[in-house]
């Protein structure tokens, strides 16, 4: 089902969408929000596109394989910044212990690797969001 | 607590209520997605901006599409 409203709409909507879900993950140490709320909001944005221009269609939205690959990334590079504290000498994601610089307070590059950590989470909570809704709502091919 | 406090609770109860009572699966669904805003409304009320961004995404967005998906894979009248 096509509508011509709900495809402006979307149109005009999906760009401030995803500003509003980057800002919310990259300001996430200094300004409220972070990784879970703007993965979110980036996921409900690519699920109006794909609610929108067709949900049938394979090329429009985000296969499964890419996105359970985001998914992986996500976690893993949350993992990973976790075990740099190992590796540096200090616990398990530990921040100023491991000697990562801190920068100003309110200034977007400070907390250490708090700005990485939310982004891998963005990344993983939007990817799986996706997979969430692709796998509820397209049709059944497998089970035919 | 002011009035407009007063009427986003007596609002909330409402929804929640009648989310419990419907038969309408849908009607539940959105009338669910008027108490997540609502209760985003009152989280930034009491002074929790990060919850309230959540659960407007959450509630407001996410649930309401997988809530959706999942009424249109099975049947919409309870």
């Amino acid at each position: 089902m096509r509508d011509i409203i709900v495809q402006v709409v979307a149109r005009m909507m999906i760009p401030y969408l995803q500003l509003y879900g980057l800002y919310i993950i990259l300001f996430g140490h200094n300004s409220p929000g972070g990784g879970f709320a703007g993965g979110t909001v980036i996921a409900s944005s690519l699920i109006l596109y794909v609610l929108a221009f067709g949900i049938d269609d394979e090329d429009l939205r985000l296969s499964g394989s890419v996105a359970r690959v985001i998914e992986s990334c996500g976690a893993l590079a949350y993992v990973g910044i976790g075990l740099a504290g190992i590796f540096l000498g200090a616990n398990f994601l530990s921040n100023k212990g491991a000697g990562f610089p801190l920068g100003i307070p309110g200034r977007f590059l400070s907390g250490g690797t708090i700005v990485l950590l939310t982004i891998s989470i963005g990344l993983k909570v939007a990817s799986t969001m996706i997979t969430l809704f692709t796998n509820l709502a397209e049709k059944e091919k497998e089970e035919e | 607590m002011t009035l407009v406090h007063f009427l986003l609770l007596l609002f909330l109860i409402v929804c929640a209520i009648f989310v419990g009572r419907t038969r309408d699966l849908i009607s539940a669904a959105i009338v669910f997605s008027a108490y997540s805003l609502t209760m985003a409304l009152l989280w930034q009320q009491l002074a929790s901006p990060d919850v309230a961004i959540t659960e407007a995404a959450i509630g407001g967005g996410v649930t309401t599409l997988l809530l959706f998906a999942a009424i249109s894979r099975t049947r919409r009248m309870e």
